[in-house]
């Protein structure tokens, strides 16, 4: 789960993470408020939106305006303000489409010496969370990653430990911080380490992280995500999800327990199984069709979430044929056939449907299929399911 | 002198070492981790899906010799014996095996009580652990001589002698293929593949689709190398991660048997996860293309579709011949 950055500056501030003062604002009005709240003299007008590149992101139709705007005066907070919120921001991350701004943060400026990077991610190779640090920072770390990966320094961590002292002195000697800056590192980087574990983060970015001409560390951006299987023991998390920022078809499959992803094409997809479901939509790009949705019914697939699927994928205007591809396992063909039979008569199929059924009870399903009046191309395998599918659109 | 706490440590390891005695491995039945021998509980055995696949291995002939449930020691389900703990079943039944289908939020500890108790094969089919959990799991499993498969994962199968986990056990048939996957109901088409060409598996082990699993497939490449009845090896990965890269380039050092491979999310865009916590390209890392050129540097014969996964394991045996 996502959540804005002021949301996790919020946090941070809770968990001794330093950062600045800072107002969100769903109104112009808002803005200038909180701009004269600061003290009114410089201030950043920041575009709350639930993805990165905010800053060399521009507003659609208005190629002047950027994500993020630095201010010294009242007109300037006000125009920032009027020329996001409501309007759709474009960044390297949103994709072409772009999100919509709801709300801006208005944040006191600082004097900035210099901007670090740090990021906290899990480590799978190492089985360990990993906390990276680079000189570089305020740039996208993937570019770093990608040019220069000698600026990037690494280290682990056991989450019951924390980060222990002497890594913060190896990372301080190696981005060069010395004196009133590397006491502020101390306390600075194990209290996001702790964070990290405290919250059950996934990622936590802060990029520019940055050392003040007084030495202090702030951070200055505060991206954080959260592992959605930990949330049953953060409800005061949950709070923080703001689903206008989601795929509203996303939001309604997951639900009804349905592990549902949105794509481009126009072929619907309905498997059970992740991986089987991956593999579908790549077989399906294969034989020269494009699918236009991952979904996963899952292991234990009753009729009301296969119907809610057909609900979805029906749903999406440029589902032009749906193909559904079942190996039981545990969810027996049978339970599928007949929730396929449901869920025909609630919603009513009126683009080619091809069915590939196999496993557990696989004979039993099929019969009920053929006996039923719901108009089927049946499949014999996977190769025969695409093909059949991806002649049935075009 | 022993405190009560080392005591603990060593009877379930005695009752395992006169198991041993008793039970000697007969030369016929090789595969990895679990055989006809393996005696296996259930944590979380009077649950809905505890007790209906503990049924479901009983019935495909897997010594399904206890159950685990706190507070219902004593009881049975359809004649499998309840313990409290896992300790006590151990020592009661001799078990070195288990299965778990704890709810996620005790999954963690499920896990570090079958270790506690020295079980030798843990299988965690439990989907929706949080990560932080398992990075504090992963260390206590790998600095002892238990070996964790999962957590979410469908299990491990050595066909027509034990099957542990949620197969359908009809799909399998014994045979010389050993094959290891980050996914569940993909695994159930590459094996009805390997089944119909007449192949047969020799063990079969679903990882588990987290960020962090307990065994990784370079830990079942070693196995699969010593194993006899293994003649060929089926890899199953998916976008995201590294382990396929990690695993392709330790087949590639010190795998002498056929190798074959399929990468399943070629065609996933970046940043969305694919159903699987695990299956996710982050920063451009993880993609397919990186995967399947890595195996294939490593001489192994990529699928180019989930359709090929048996015909890949037959071209890589000839081209091995």
């Amino acid at each position: 789960m996502k959540i804005h950055e002021f949301q996790a500056k919020e946090l941070f501030r809770q968990a001794g993470v330093p950062v600045l003062e800072g107002i969100v604002a769903k109104t112009p009005d808002e803005a200038v408020a909180a701009y004269e709240k600061l003290g009114g003299k410089v201030a950043v007008v920041k575009s709350q939106i639930h993805a990165g590149g905010r800053g060399k992101g521009t507003v659609e139709g208005n190629p002047d305006q950027r994500g993020v705007v630095v201010c010294q005066s009242v007109d300037a907070v006000r125009q920032a303000a009027e020329g996001l919120i409501g309007k759709t921001l474009v960044t390297i991350q949103t994709g072409p489409e772009g999100k919509t701004v709801n709300q801006v943060f208005v944040e006191a400026g600082c004097d900035i010496a210099r901007e670090l990077y740090l990021g906290i991610v899990l480590d799978r190779a190492a089985s360990k969370p990993v906390l990276m640090v680079s000189t570089e920072g305020g740039v996208e770390i993937e570019a770093v990653a990608e040019e220069t990966p000698e600026l990037i320094f690494k280290e682990h961590f056991d989450p019951a430990v924390g980060l222990e002292a002497y890594q913060v002195r190896k990372l301080c000697k190696k981005l060069g911080i010395e004196g009133n800056a590397a006491k502020a590192a101390f306390r600075f980087m194990p209290a996001v380490c702790r964070f990290f574990v405290d919250y059950d983060c996934s990622l936590a970015e802060i990029n520019p992280l940055v050392i003040t001409g007084d030495d202090q560390m702030i951070a200055l951006d505060a991206k954080v995500t959260f592992d959605s299987n930990a949330l049953y023991r953060h409800q005061d998390l949950q709070e923080l999800r703001d689903l206008s920022e989601e795929e509203p078809s996303e939001v309604r499959a997951s639900e009804s327990g349905l592990s549902y992803v949105k794509l481009e094409g126009n072929i619907g997809c309905l498997v059970n199984g992740a991986g089987l479901a991956m593999s579908t939509m790549d077989i399906i790009k294969y034989h020269g069709g494009k699918p236009a949705n991952f979904l996963d019914v899952g292991g234990g697939a009753n009729t009301e979430q296969v119907t809610e699927a057909f609900r979805i994928l029906l749903s999406d205007p440029n589902c032009k044929g749906v193909l559904v591809n079942i190996f039981g396992g545990i969810a027996r063909c049978t339970t599928i056939a007949s929730a396929l039979i449901e869920a025909s008569k609630v919603v009513g199929f009126n683009v080619p449907l091809v069915v590939r059924l196999e496993g557990t009870e696989v004979e039993e399903g099929r019969k009920m299929l053929a006996e039923s009046d719901v108009d089927i191309i049946s499949a014999t395998d996977i190769t025969d399911a695409a093909k059949k599918i991806v002649a049935a659109v075009s | 002198m022993l405190s009560d706490r080392d005591g603990v440590l060593i009877e379930p390891f005695l009752s395992s070492f006169l198991f041993n005695l008793l039970h000697p491995a007969s030369k016929s039945e090789m595969s990895i981790l679990v055989d006809s021998n393996t005696k296996v509980i259930c944590q979380g055995i009077t649950g809905n899906a505890g007790k209906f696949h503990s049924l479901g291995c009983r019935d495909y002939g897997t010594r399904m010799v206890g159950g685990v449930t706190p507070g219902k020691g004593g009881q049975d389900v359809e004649g499998i014996p309840v313990f409290d703990t896992v300790e006590e079943a151990v020592i009661e039944t001799g078990a070195n095996a288990t299965m778990i289908f704890v709810p996620p939020p005790f999954t963690a500890d499920a896990i570090l009580e079958a270790v506690d108790a020295g079980i030798e094969v843990i299988c965690a089919i439990t989907e929706g652990v949080p990560v932080i959990d398992m990075v504090r799991v992963y260390e206590k499993v790998r600095a002892s001589n238990s070996v964790l498969i999962g957590p979410n994962c469908p299990g491990v199968i050595t066909p027509g002698a034990c099957k542990i986990g949620i197969m359908p056990g009809y799909i399998h048939q014994p045979g010389k293929v050993g094959v290891m996957s980050r996914s569940g109901t993909l695994t159930y088409e590459a094996v009805w593949q390997t089944t119909n060409l007449g192949l047969g598996q020799s063990t079969c082990v679903g990882l588990g689709g987290d960020p962090i699993v307990g065994t990784s497939f370079i830990d079942l490449l070693k196995r699969y190398q010593d194993d006899d009845q293994t003649e060929a090896i089926l890899m199953i990965g998916e976008i995201g991660g590294s382990a396929e890269e990690e695993a392709a380039a330790f087949a590639k050092a010190h795998v002498t048997k056929p190798v074959a491979a399929f990468i399943a999310g070629r065609t996933a865009p970046p940043g969305k996860r694919m159903g699987h916590a695990g299956a996710i390209i982050s920063g451009g890392k993880g993609t397919a293309e990186e995967k399947v050129a890595a195996l294939e540097d490593a001489g192994i014969v990529v699928a180019p579709t989930p359709a090929d996964m048996g015909d890949a394991v037959l071209k890589a045996i000839e081209k091995a011949s």
